[in-house]
C-alpha cells in the first residue's frame, strides 16, 4: 500500500478517479430523480397546460389532496393486500413449504421440481402476465379444468381481479423465497433435529421449535427482499388488468403511472411516487440493519 | 431413502410428500404450458391443450423486421450496453473501494445497499421528467444508461464481494516491481475478476431484457423499442386473435434470457447470488 499511499493530494484524488463514472451515473439517474420527486411533490409540476409553463410552489397541497383522494386511500389499501396476500403470505409460505418437502428428497425430484418453480420467475414480467391472461381468461384453461367438473366459465380477470393478480405474482415470485429458504436449511444441522426426534419430538414439533428459529434471519431478510419487489410490481398488474376493471386492481404504483404520464398531473403523481419511495426506504433501512452485512467494515 | 424401508410410518410420510411436490409442481407448469402448445398449435387459442398438429407458421408469421429482428436488436442494444456499461463501472468503483482504507467507505457502501431496495418504479416519474426536461426522451443511449445505472448499485456490490475474494498479495508484489495501480488492475486483477464480471454483466443483462416498464415510459417512437415493449404493444394490437402469434413472439423473447440465466447458473454451481433478479 506505501507505494500508492505516498504522493500526496493529488494521488489521493487520482485513486479516487475510478469511483467518477459510478458515481455519476448514480448521482444522474439515481439521487437526482429522487431529490428531484421530493421537490417536485411541493409544486404543481405538469406536462402540459398552464402549470407546465408556470411552475409554483404548493406546499403540501399534493399530499392534502392525497390523503383527502379516495383514489389514493383506495390503493394504498389495495397495495397491501396485493403485498400481505401475494408476497407474505403466498411467496414466503408457498416457497417455505416447497423448500420444506423438496429438501431431504432425492437429486431428480429436487432438480425437477425446482427447474419447473424457476422457470415460472426466468420468464420476463409481461410474459407471464400474458400466460397469465391465457389461464384465466373466459376461454382460458382454467375454465377447461373447471368445466371437467361442471363449474360455469366466467373471465376470472373481471370477476375476482385481485385475486388473479395475487396468483400471478406469486406463480412468479415463489422462486425466490424456495431458493432462499432452501439454502437456509441447508444450513441447519441434521444432528439437532435428530437429537430432538430422538427425545420425542413429533416432526411439527421439530420444525416449529428447532428448524425455524435456526431459520429466522433467512426468512427476515427474505421477506423484506419480498416487500420491496411487491410494492413495485407494476408490469405483471398492467398487462393482466391495467388496475381495471373499475380501479379494482389499482395499486399505487399504478395511480402512480396513470396519474403522472397518462393524465400529466407530475406533482401528482410524484407525491404517490414519494409516498411509495419513503415505504420502501424504511423497508431497505430495516433491510440493512437486519442484515449488517460483514462486508462493510 | 433407505430409512423409509424401515418405517411404514416414513415411507407413509415420504409418498405425502412427493404427492405434495408434484401437485404444486403440476400447478406451476400448467400457467406455462399454454406458452409452448399455442407457438406450434395451427389451431391455437387461449387454453393450453396438446396442439392439434405442428407448424412453425407462428414463427414465421411473427420472424420479421417490423415484429421480432429490429425491437430484438434494440434490446441488444439497450441491455448489452447496459451490461458493459455496468460492469466496466462497477469494477472501476469497486477496486478502490476494495482495496483502499477510504474514510467515506462504509457510509458508501451502506448507500449503495440502500438503493439497491429502493423501488425503480417509483422513481420513473421525475426520470420521465427529466428525460422531457432535457430532450432525452426517446433517446435510446440515455436511456441504456439509465438502465446502467439502476443496475449500479446491485453491479458494485457484488463486484465488491468477488474483488475481496481476490488475494491482494499479488498486487503488491506488481507494485514492489514498480507497476501503476492502473496496470496491476488492467493486468492482475481483471483477468482473475473475469468470472465475477461475467455474472454482473449476465444478471445485469438478463433483469434489464425483462425490464418493460423503463423503456415503456422513456422510449416513444415504434422502431425504438425493444422487445420487451414491442411483444406487449402486439398483445394490445392482436392479442385476443393472434394466440399463435403472441405465444410464439413471446418464446423468442424469453428463450435467450432462459439460456443466460442457466449459463450462470450452473456458473456459479449452485451457490445463489443473484438475489432480487428479473424486475420489471
Amino acid at each position: 500500500m506505501a507505494a500508492v499511499t505516498a504522493g500526496g493530494p493529488r494521488a489521493a484524488a487520482l485513486r479516487l478517479l475510478p469511483l467518477a463514472p459510478a458515481v455519476l451515473l448514480l448521482l444522474a439517474f439515481f439521487a437526482g430523480p429522487i431529490v428531484w420527486t421530493v421537490w417536485a411533490s411541493f409544486t404543481n409540476a405538469a406536462l402540459t397546460g398552464a402549470a407546465a409553463a408556470d411552475t409554483r410552489f404548493v406546499g403540501f397541497a399534493n399530499f392534502a389532496r392525497l390523503l383527502a383522494d379516495p383514489a389514493f386511500l383506495d390503493a394504498t389499501v389495495l397495495t397491501a393486500v396485493f403485498l400481505l396476500a401475494s408476497g407474505v403470505v403466498g411467496q414466503t409460505a408457498l416457497g417455505l413449504v416447497l423448500a420444506l418437502l423438496a429438501r431431504h428428497r432425492s437429486a431428480p425430484v429436487r432438480g425437477a421440481v425446482t427447474v419447473v418453480v424457476v422457470g415460472a420467475w426466468v420468464v420476463p414480467e409481461v410474459v407471464a402476465g400474458f400466460v397469465w391472461v391465457a389461464f384465466l381468461e373466459r376461454e382460458g384453461t382454467l375454465n377447461a379444468l373447471l368445466g371437467a367438473v361442471g363449474a360455469a366459465p366466467q373471465n376470472w380477470l373481471y370477476t375476482a381481479p385481485m385475486l388473479a393478480v395475487v396468483l400471478a405474482n406469486v406463480w412468479k415470485g415463489t422462486a425466490f423465497s424456495m431458493m432462499t429458504y432452501a439454502a437456509g436449511l441447508a444450513e441447519v444441522p441434521t444432528d439437532l433435529e435428530e437429537a430432538a426426534r430422538v427425545d420425542g419430538a413429533g416432526r411439527l414439533q421439530v420444525l416449529w421449535h428447532v428448524v425455524l428459529p435456526l431459520l429466522r434471519r433467512t426468512l427476515a431478510t427474505t421477506l423484506l427482499l419480498v416487500t420491496l419487489q411487491t410494492v413495485q410490481v407494476f408490469t405483471l398488474i398492467y398487462v393482466m388488468t391495467a388496475g381495471g376493471p373499475g380501479g379494482r386492481t389499482t395499486t399505487l404504483p399504478l395511480l402512480m403511472y396513470q396519474e403522472a404520464l397518462r393524465f400529466g398531473d407530475l406533482g401528482y403523481g410524484t407525491a404517490v411516487a414519494l409516498a411509495l419511495l419513503v415505504v420502501a426506504g424504511l423497508f431497505s433501512a430495516v433491510y440493512i440493519r437486519a442484515l449488517r452485512p460483514e462486508e462493510v467494515r | 431413502m433407505t430409512r423409509s424401508v424401515s418405517s411404514p410410518s416414513r415411507a407413509a410420510a415420504s409418498a405425502a410428500a412427493h404427492l405434495a411436490l408434484a401437485v404444486l409442481a403440476a400447478a406451476f407448469l400448467v400457467p406455462l404450458l399454454w406458452l409452448v402448445f399455442a407457438a406450434v398449435d395451427p389451431r391455437a387459442s387461449l387454453r393450453a391443450r396438446p396442439p392439434s398438429g405442428l407448424t412453425l407458421d407462428h414463427f414465421r408469421a411473427v420472424l420479421t423486421p417490423e415484429t421480432v429482428f429490429v425491437p430484438v436488436g434494440n434490446s441488444l442494444l439497450l441491455c448489452g450496453g447496459a451490461a458493459l456499461v455496468t460492469v466496466a463501472a462497477s469494477v472501476l468503483a469497486a477496486y478502490p473501494l476494495s482495496r483502499y482504507t477510504l474514510r467515506f467507505r462504509r457510509p458508501f457502501l451502506y448507500t449503495v445497499l440502500f438503493a439497491t431496495g429502493l423501488p425503480l418504479t417509483a422513481i420513473m416519474v421525475p426520470v420521465y421528467s427529466m428525460f422531457v426536461q432535457a430532450g432525452l426522451l426517446d433517446s435510446r443511449f440515455a436511456t441504456m444508461l439509465f438502465l446502467a445505472a439502476s443496475s449500479l448499485p446491485f453491479g458494485i456490490w457484488l463486484t465488491k464481494n468477488f474483488l475481496d475474494g481476490v488475494p491482494v498479495e499479488l498486487e503488491e508484489a506488481a507494485w514492489v516491481d514498480g507497476a501503476s495501480a492502473w496496470q496491476s488492475l488492467r493486468f492482475l486483477v481483471v483477468p482473475l475478476l473475469a468470472p465475477g464480471m461475467a455474472v454482473v454483466g449476465v444478471f445485469t443483462l438478463v433483469a434489464t431484457w425483462g425490464n418493460f416498464f423503463v423503456p415503456f415510459i422513456l422510449l416513444k417512437s415504434p422502431d425504438r423499442l425493444p422487445a420487451a415493449v414491442r411483444v406487449y404493444t402486439f398483445f394490445d394490437q392482436y392479442g385476443t386473435v393472434r394466440y399463435g402469434e403472441l405465444a410464439a413472439f413471446s418464446l423468442v423473447y424469453t428463450l435467450p434470457v432462459v439460456v443466460l440465466y442457466l449459463a450462470v447458473s450452473r456458473a456459479l454451481g449452485g451457490r445463489f447470488a443473484l438475489g432480487g433478479a428479473m424486475k420489471g
